[in-house]
């Protein structure tokens, strides 16, 4: 039998010690999670290359250009929406948010995790949609900060409302509830059918959904047709600040 | 003087208008294995969750190592196994360890505490996939992988088959001989007998009684025999000293109390010799944990 060293000697690792062991445990457990990876990289591939290729659509200049943004605002809500809230719900559920907090990683350091996970998901994502699109003939034009400026809103807003429903809902409901909201936003944000197909009378509450707003600021940053996305950065702003204030105050951690 | 490992006085946890916790008091010394005990309901998992940091509490002090239980300073010195999960359903079990051994800063090597608990071959099974024990012994290994000052385990072996719960007992014997202050709430009178040096039995919230295994049954002895169910015990009693006390439970095992010396032995065999009853397995034991905390907290069913 092997000798242990069972004496006490207790000690917190450093901080970003912590939060780099356990923001490597939720992208292992993120990229192992076979639904979510066909919510996150596959039916986002499979738009791609379907509404690039086929003339579903009636547009002006190759259809990738009008899809791509469309699918890259569609990974950043999988993840940072879809994806946080089934996995953090499941969690809460579990007992695994309480015996964390057992553990030295404090709660901000738990956050900064699940945080850093999203975003390396996100990059990698982001990875394989823009290598499939520039091999459907995609152009790209605008200002990389500026699209980087939307996915981060984009992503703190999403997060936000994905931790309100994981921190407020059984777990089974919140399940549910992410996978059709999720289509949802698909179907109506903007994603691959333009806002423009709606009616005139519904247009203005699609226009501001979180994923209408990233949909449009990407679109007109990565087409290059309009300046700075104004409107869709304000919109986004305010989804962001409200929905972590709203999760901040209303999230059980049990 | 250096402060208790677990110091609680005049403890009120309430939920709604049901008092779960009434008035408690409790004090675990360092270095030793506290057990507390109780029926179902009695506030174990309450009071021990309260220590931890995860419930609040109405009224009363809580110390745990000379901190409140919420005090972050405490979270590195203290490990905790919950009664279950925890665990991401997915997570392997050698991952889940070497996770929770990454928030510490002189972890135990977990592939060395995975073998010491017999969950080496199992390293990459993903905890939904192992059984009830498998699962208990990897809770357990995460509460001692920080080499914490103090273990809190909330039924450590509840579902355990008999070698799991001796390499859990076993690995409770040996944080006692380094140091680790142990307090363990558990069902089982031979565990809390076997491996505490404190019993702390708990009834509706309150301390009922508490002392070494060895105080709470005492140096009272019983006569326990059996023989043929049905015997007048009321005819037995009236040959006996005043204060002996006599029962049958269950039919046919019959157990005799009082001052038990080698007249009340003479004169009950030469009652049951008048009687033609023939005994078997006649012994005088002292009394096992068991009887006193039936006799403390009842029999009925909860």
């Amino acid at each position: 039998m092997t000798t242990l060293d069972l004496s006490p000697a207790p000690g917190a690792a450093p901080l970003p010690k912590m939060v780099l062991a356990q923001a490597g445990a939720e992208v292992r457990a993120i990229l192992r999670n076979g639904e979510q990876l066909l919510l996150t990289l596959i039916i986002p591939v499979l738009l791609l290359v379907g509404f690039s290729k086929a003339p579903f659509l009636d547009l002006d200049g190759p259809r990738v250009d009008f899809v791509a943004p469309g699918v890259l605002a569609l990974a950043v809500l999988s993840t940072a929406f879809t994806g946080q809230a089934i996995a953090t719900g499941f969690e809460r559920r579990y007992g695994v948010l309480k015996r964390l907090g057992a553990t030295p990683l404090s709660r901000t350091g738990l956050m900064l995790a699940k945080t850093a996970a999203v975003v390396v998901v996100e990059l990698l994502q982001i990875l394989v949609l823009v290598l499939v699109a520039l091999a459907l003939g995609w152009s790209p034009h605008g200002d990389p900060l500026t699209v980087a400026l939307l996915v981060i809103l984009g992503t703190a807003a999403f997060s936000g409302l994905g931790l309100l429903m994981a921190g407020t809902l059984r777990a089974e409901a919140t399940l549910a509830g992410a996978n059709l909201v999720y289509l949802l936003l698909l179907a109506l944000g903007g994603v691959v059918l333009p806002v423009s197909a709606f009616p005139e009378g519904i247009r203005p509450l699609l226009e501001i959904l979180p994923i209408t707003a990233l949909t449009d600021g990407l679109r007109s940053t990565l087409t290059g047709v309009g300046g700075f996305p104004v409107g869709a950065t304000l919109v986004l702003l305010c989804w962001a600040v409200l929905a972590l204030a709203a999760a901040a105050r209303w999230f059980r951690w049990e | 003087m250096e402060s208790a490992a677990v110091e609680v006085r005049d403890l009120v946890k309430r939920y709604g208008r049901n008092t779960a916790i009434d008035h408690l008091d409790l004090r675990c010394r360092r270095g030793e294995v506290t057990a507390v005990l109780g029926p179902n309901g009695a506030g174990k998992t309450s009071a021990i969750e309260i220590c931890e940091g995860f419930r609040a509490f109405d009224s009363g002090l809580v110390s745990v190592l000379g901190l409140r239980p919420d005090d972050p300073a405490l979270k590195p010195r203290i490990g905790i196994m919950l009664q279950s999960g925890g665990v991401p359903q997915a997570a392997r079990a050698g991952e889940w360890l070497r996770l929770v051994s990454r928030f510490h800063a002189h972890p135990l090597d977990p592939q060395a505490l995975l073998e010491r608990l017999g969950l080496a071959e199992h390293a990459r099974t993903p905890y939904r996939r192992l059984s009830g024990g498998q699962q208990q012994r990897l809770g357990l290994a995460a509460a001692v992988v920080g080499r914490p000052e103090l273990v809190f385990l909330d039924e450590p072996t509840a579902g355990l088959d008999p070698q799991a719960r001796h390499a859990c007992w076993d690995m409770v014997r040996d944080l006692r001989a380094a140091g680790v202050s142990v307090v363990l709430t558990t069902h089982f009178m031979d565990e809390a007998e076997k491996l505490s040096d404190h019993v702390v039995i708990i009834d509706r919230g309150r301390v009922v009684s508490e002392g070494s295994p060895a105080d709470l049954t005492g140096a009272e002895r019983q006569l326990r025999f059996r023989a043929r169910p049905g015997l007048n015990l009321d005819e037995l009693l009236s040959a006996l000293p005043p204060g002996s006390a006599a029962k049958e439970s269950p039919a046919g095992h019959y157990i005799i109390e009082g001052q038990v010396d080698p007249s009340l032995l003479a004169t009950v065999t030469a009652w049951c010799a008048t009687e033609g009853v023939t005994t078997e397995d006649l012994s005088i034991e002292r009394r096992t944990l068991e009887d006193v905390f039936l006799e403390l907290t009842g029999r009925e069913l909860r």
